[in-house]
C-alpha cells in the first residue's frame, strides 16, 4: 500500500504509519486522515470530542485519540492503529477470554492495553482500569477485557 | 414483540416452530454448496450479542456439518425470512428453534434421497461432516453432492426431528465468537467501514425541539420541508458543512419539552388501563405505599448511527443495522412513496444495539440524500449529540405501589400503576412512518405516539408489573400518556426496569430483615427460589452484617417478562462520595442455553449496564432542547467504576432457550437499590442513585 492523502496540491507532510511512510495534504484530523484517505477501518469514530477512546492509535508509542487531534500534529512521528499492532498477543488474549461483544470499541482499548504493557509489562488491575479508563464499552464486556490484559501480559 | 406481538392467528396450518411457522419454505433458511458448505440465512440480526454465532452452532448441530462449514447470509429483504424485529431476548426461541427445525427437516429430506438412490436403508445412513456413510462406513452421498437438486424448495415438514437434548454436541458449547477475530484486527466489518465507489457523505442537522419547523436553511444544504442536511465528497467536508449549516440554520416553533418531568408525569393525560387483577380487594390493617421515578435514558452506543443507500431508476437500495429490515422496508417506502418492492433493505452490523435506537432513522437520512444525488452511493453517519439525544429516549416512568398487610404481616393485597409514555414506537407498525426525518418532510403526517405491546407480546411500561410473588389480591395499572414530547422507544427491558425495582423494594422493606426468607414465603416457581438461593450462596448475602460501614450488600429477583429467564443478582457497594458497585453475583435460569460462554458475556453485559443505569444516567433537558449530548452530560460507567461480575448458569437442556441480553438489568438495579438501604439506611425512589437525588430521599 502505498497510501497518500487525496488533496489537491500544496505542501505535503508525511509520517509513519503501521511500519511505511506516507504523506498527507493536512487539513483534517488525523482520525479523518486515517479512515477518510488512508482507507484504515480499525480507528473508530464514536464521539469526536476525546471521550470515548473508540479513536485511539499510538503516536510515538503514546494512546492517544485521534479524532480531534490535527493530522499535521503527526508530521515526522510515528502512527500505529489496530491494524499495525504486532505481534498479535492482546488479539489472541482477547479472543482466548471472548473479551467483547459488538466489538465497537476494541480497537481503541486493544491500542490502549499496547501501550501500557509497553510501559508495565506486568500491570495489576488497577493500572490495567486506569490505563483504559478513556474507553467507553457500552456492551459491558469490561471484566473480560481486564482479563484479557492480564493475559496478555502473562 | 415480535411474532409475539403480532400474535399467531390460527391460520389453520400445522404449528411449527418459531418463525419457521410463517417463513414455511426450506429455501428461505438455507442452501447447500458444492464446496461442501451451507448457508443460512437467518432474518435475525447480530446486535453485537453474538447470535450468528449461536444460530451457526444450531445448524451446524442439526445437519452434521463442521462450524466452519456454516456459512451466515446477511438479512436482505425479499430474501432472507421476514422475523419482524431482533429484540426482546427472542433470537434463540424464534430464528434459532426455526433453523434447529429447518436444518433437521433438511437433513432427513437429503438422506432420504441418498437412502433411495443408493439402497441403503434411511435408517441405517448416518451423517458425518456433511457426508451421508453406509453402516460401513462408505460415502453414499453428500449435500454437496445433492446441492443442485431442488431438494429445499419444499415446505418444511411439521414432523422433522430435531437431534434430542441428550445427543446434542455443538450446541451447548461454548463455540468461540465468529466475528471476535476480524473485529480484533481492525478489518472492515461495522457498515461504517462500507466504501463503495463515488460514495458520498451526509450530515444532517437536527431542530433543537423535534417539531420546530426551519425558517432560514442556508443554499449550500439540502433541504425537504423541515429536514436539512449536507452532502460532501469526504467524511471531513461534510463535518465542516454540518458546523457551518447548524450556525446558519434558523428554527422556530415546537412543542416544549416537559423541563420538570416529574410533575409533567403526574400531571399530562393518558389512557389507564388494567394490566392483571385477581383475587378480592381486601384492605390490610397496615399499608405501605411508596412512588419511584426513573429518568428518561439514552441508548449510548459507542458507535453512531450509520446508513449507505443508493437510489438508482427509482429503486432504492439501503444498508441498515435495522433490528427490523422489513419492518423498516415498510416505513421507508411510506416516507418515500414508493411501493415496498422498490426498497430493498440489506443488514451491516453497527455499534452494540440496546433497543430501538437510531438505526432505522438514520436509513431514511441516508435515503432522502441519496434520491437528491441518484446513481452515487450516500453514506450519512450521525454525530454524537444525535446518537444521544434524537435518537428515541426510554421513556420516564412513575411506578406507585400500595401493599396492604394483615395482623400476622402477611401481604393481603398488592396494588401498583405504571405511569409513563409507551415503550414502542419502533418502525413498521403504525399507519404513519415512525422514523425521526419522516414528520419534517412536506406535508407528512406528525410521529405517532408510542404504544405498549400486551403483556402477551411482553408488553411496554407494564413489563413486569406484575410481581411473581403469591398475593391473595393484585392489581396492577399502567397509564400510557397520549402525548410524546421527546420521542420514546424500546431500550434494554423496557418498563422492567423500574417495575422490578420497585417491586423489589418493597419486598425489601417488608421483609423486615430476612429479605431471601420473605421472599421464598411468597414464591411457588421453584427455578424462582432455586436462582434466589444460588445468588445467596454464591455472594455470601447471609454474611452481610460483617461489612464495614458505609458498604451494603442488597439482592432482587425477577423473571424476566415474568416468561423468560429468571434472575436473582446480589450488589455489593459502598457508599463514599458517590456510591460504588465493588461486586455483583448473579444466578441465572434460561433454559436450553445454547453458547454458555456467549450467554455469560450477555448476562455479565446486562449486570454493567444495569449498573451504569443505576448509578448514573439520566437524559437531561430545558424546554428548549436536550442537554445531554456528549458523554459529558450522559456520564455512563468507565473502567475505574465497573464492579467484578460473578454470573452462574443454571442450565436446563431439556427446557426450551430463552434470551440471555434483558434479564440480568433488572434485577442488577433493583439489587443495588436494596444495597443502599444496607449502606446508607434510605431507600432510594429517584433513579439515578446519585448524591443530589439520594439526598431528596427522607426516610
Ligand atoms: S471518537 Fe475520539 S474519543 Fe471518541
Ligand atoms: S464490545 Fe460493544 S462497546 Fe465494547
Amino acid at each position: 500500500m502505498d497510501h497518500h492523502g487525496t488533496h489537491h496540491g500544496g505542501v505535503r507532510m508525511g509520517f509513519t504509519l503501521n511500519g511505511r511512510p506516507v504523506e498527507h495534504q493536512g487539513g483534517v484530523t488525523l482520525l479523518e486522515a486515517l479512515r477518510g484517505d488512508f482507507a484504515l477501518s480499525g480507528p473508530r469514530f464514536g464521539c469526536g470530542e476525546e471521550r470515548c477512546g473508540a479513536c485511539h492509535v499510538l503516536l510515538d508509542g503514546e494512546s492517544v485519540p485521534s479524532c480531534a487531534l490535527p493530522v499535521e500534529a503527526a508530521e515526522g512521528r510515528e502512527v500505529v492503529t489496530i491494524e499495525g499492532l504486532t505481534p498479535q498477543r492482546l488479539q489472541e488474549a482477547f479472543e482466548a477470554e471472548q473479551a467483547g461483544q459488538c466489538g465497537f470499541c476494541l480497537s481503541g482499548i486493544l491500542v490502549s492495553a499496547a501501550a501500557l504493557l509497553r510501559r508495565n509489562p506486568d500491570p495489576d488491575e488497577a493500572a490495567i482500569r486506569a490505563a483504559l479508563e478513556p474507553h467507553l464499552c457500552r456492551c459491558g464486556a469490561h471484566n473480560r477485557i481486564l482479563r484479557a490484559v492480564r493475559r496478555a501480559a502473562a | 414483540m415480535n411474532l409475539a406481538f403480532h400474535g399467531f392467528a390460527d391460520d389453520g396450518k400445522a404449528r411449527l416452530p418459531g418463525s419457521l411457522h410463517v417463513n414455511r419454505r426450506l429455501s428461505r433458511w438455507l442452501a447447500f454448496h458444492p464446496d461442501g458448505t451451507a448457508t443460512i440465512r437467518p432474518g435475525k440480526v447480530e446486535l453485537g450479542q453474538g447470535i450468528l454465532t449461536t444460530l451457526a452452532q444450531i445448524a451446524a448441530e442439526e445437519l452434521g456439518l463442521p462450524l466452519p462449514a456454516i456459512r451466515i447470509a446477511p438479512t436482505v429483504t425479499g430474501e432472507s425470512p421476514d422475523e419482524a424485529v431482533t429484540s426482546g431476548s427472542l433470537s434463540v426461541q424464534e430464528c434459532g428453534m426455526a433453523l434447529r427445525h429447518a436444518c433437521a427437516d433438511a437433513r432427513a429430506l437429503f438422506m432420504s434421497v441418498a437412502a433411495q438412490s443408493s439402497g441403503v436403508p434411511h435408517e441405517a445412513l448416518r451423517v458425518e461432516g456433511g457426508r451421508f456413510l453406509a453402516p460401513d462406513g462408505a460415502e453414499i452421498s453428500s449435500y454437496a453432492a445433492l446441492s443442485d437438486r431442488d431438494l429445499l424448495d419444499a415446505e418444511a415438514s411439521p414432523d422433522a426431528s430435531p437431534i434430542p437434548a441428550s445427543a446434542r454436541r455443538v450446541a451447548g458449547t461454548s463455540a468461540p465468537r465468529l466475528d471476535l477475530p476480524p473485529k480484533l484486527r481492525g478489518e472492515p466489518r461495522f457498515i461504517h467501514d462500507m466504501r463503495l465507489p463515488g460514495m458520498l457523505h451526509a450530515r444532517m442537522i437536527r431542530p433543537p425541539r423535534p417539531d420546530a419547523r426551519l425558517v432560514t436553511a442556508p443554499d449550500f444544504a439540502l433541504r425537504e420541508g423541515d429536514f436539512l442536511a449536507v452532502v460532501a465528497a469526504t467524511e471531513a467536508e461534510a463535518a465542516r458543512a454540518a458546523e457551518r449549516a447548524t450556525r446558519l440554520a434558523r428554527w422556530e416553533g415546537g412543542t416544549p419539552l416537559p423541563a420538570d418531568w416529574t410533575r409533567w408525569l403526574e400531571e399530562t393525560p393518558g389512557e389507564r388501563s388494567t394490566v392483571a387483577e385477581h383475587g378480592e380487594a381486601k384492605d390490610g390493617t397496615s399499608v405501605l405505599r411508596r412512588v419511584f421515578w426513573r429518568p428518561f435514558l439514552a441508548h449510548g452506543s459507542v458507535g453512531t448511527c450509520c446508513a449507505v443507500a443508493l437510489w438508482e431508476a427509482g429503486a432504492l437500495r439501503v444498508w441498515s443495522h435495522s433490528q427490523g429490515p422489513y419492518n423498516l422496508r415498510t416505513d421507508l417506502a411510506k416516507a418515500l412513496h414508493l411501493p415496498p418492492e422498490a426498497v430493498v433493505v440489506e443488514h451491516r452490523e453497527g455499534a452494540g444495539c440496546y433497543g430501538h435506537n437510531g438505526a432505522d432513522d438514520v436509513a431514511l437520512d441516508a435515503a432522502l440524500c441519496a434520491r437528491a444525488h441518484p446513481g452515487r452511493p450516500v453514506r450519512a453517519l450521525w454525530t454524537r449529540a444525535e446518537e444521544l439525544a434524537s435518537a428515541p429516549l426510554s421513556p420516564a416512568m412513575r411506578v406507585a405501589v400500595e401493599v396492604h398487610r394483615d395482623d400476622g404481616g402477611r401481604i393481603t393485597s398488592w396494588r401498583s400503576e405504571a405511569r409513563g409514555n409507551g415503550h414502542s414506537g419502533r418502525p413498521g407498525r403504525a399507519k404513519d412512518p415512525a422514523l425521526l426525518s419522516a414528520p419534517l418532510l412536506p406535508r407528512a403526517a406528525p410521529m405517532p405516539v408510542s404504544i405498549n405491546p400486551p403483556l402477551a407480546g411482553g408488553g411496554g411500561v407494564q413489563r413486569n408489573l406484575v410481581p411473581i410473588y403469591r398475593v391473595p389480591h393484585m392489581k396492577a395499572e399502567m397509564v400510557r400518556l397520549t402525548e410524546m414530547p421527546i420521542r420514546s422507544s424500546a431500550l434494554r427491558g423496557l418498563g422492567a426496569l423500574a417495575n422490578v425495582w420497585a417491586i423489589e423494594s418493597v419486598m425489601d422493606e417488608l421483609s423486615e430483615g430476612d429479605p431471601v426468607g420473605f421472599r421464598l414465603r411468597h414464591l411457588d416457581d421453584p427455578r424462582a427460589a432455586t436462582v434466589l438461593l444460588e445468588a445467596v450462596d454464591m455472594s455470601g448475602f447471609e454474611e452481610r452484617h460483617k461489612l464495614p460501614e458505609g458498604d451494603g450488600m442488597g439482592i432482587a429477583l425477577a423473571r424476566y417478562k415474568n416468561t423468560g429467564a429468571w434472575c436473582a443478582a446480589v450488589a455489593h457497594i459502598r457508599a463514599e462520595e458517590t456510591l460504588r458497585c465493588l461486586s455483583l453475583h448473579l444466578a441465572c435460569d434460561m433454559g436450553e442455553v445454547i453458547n454458555p460462554d456467549g450467554a455469560l458475556n450477555q448476562l455479565e453485559g446486562g449486570a454493567i449496564h444495569g449498573t451504569s443505569i443505576a448509578l448514573k444516567e439520566e437524559a437531561r433537558f430545558d424546554e428548549e432542547r436536550i442537554l445531554s449530548t456528549s458523554w459529558d452530560a450522559y456520564p455512563v460507567l468507565r473502567f475505574s467504576e465497573v464492579p467484578r461480575v460473578m454470573v452462574k448458569l443454571i442450565t436446563r437442556p431439556e427446557e426450551p432457550p430463552l434470551g440471555a441480553g434483558e434479564p440480568s438489568v433488572a434485577p442488577t438495579i433493583a439489587a443495588i437499590a436494596n444495597a443502599v438501604h444496607q449502606a446508607l439506611g434510605i431507600r432510594p425512589t429517584r433513579m439515578p442513585f446519585t448524591p443530589e437525588n439520594l439526598a431528596k430521599e427522607s426516610d
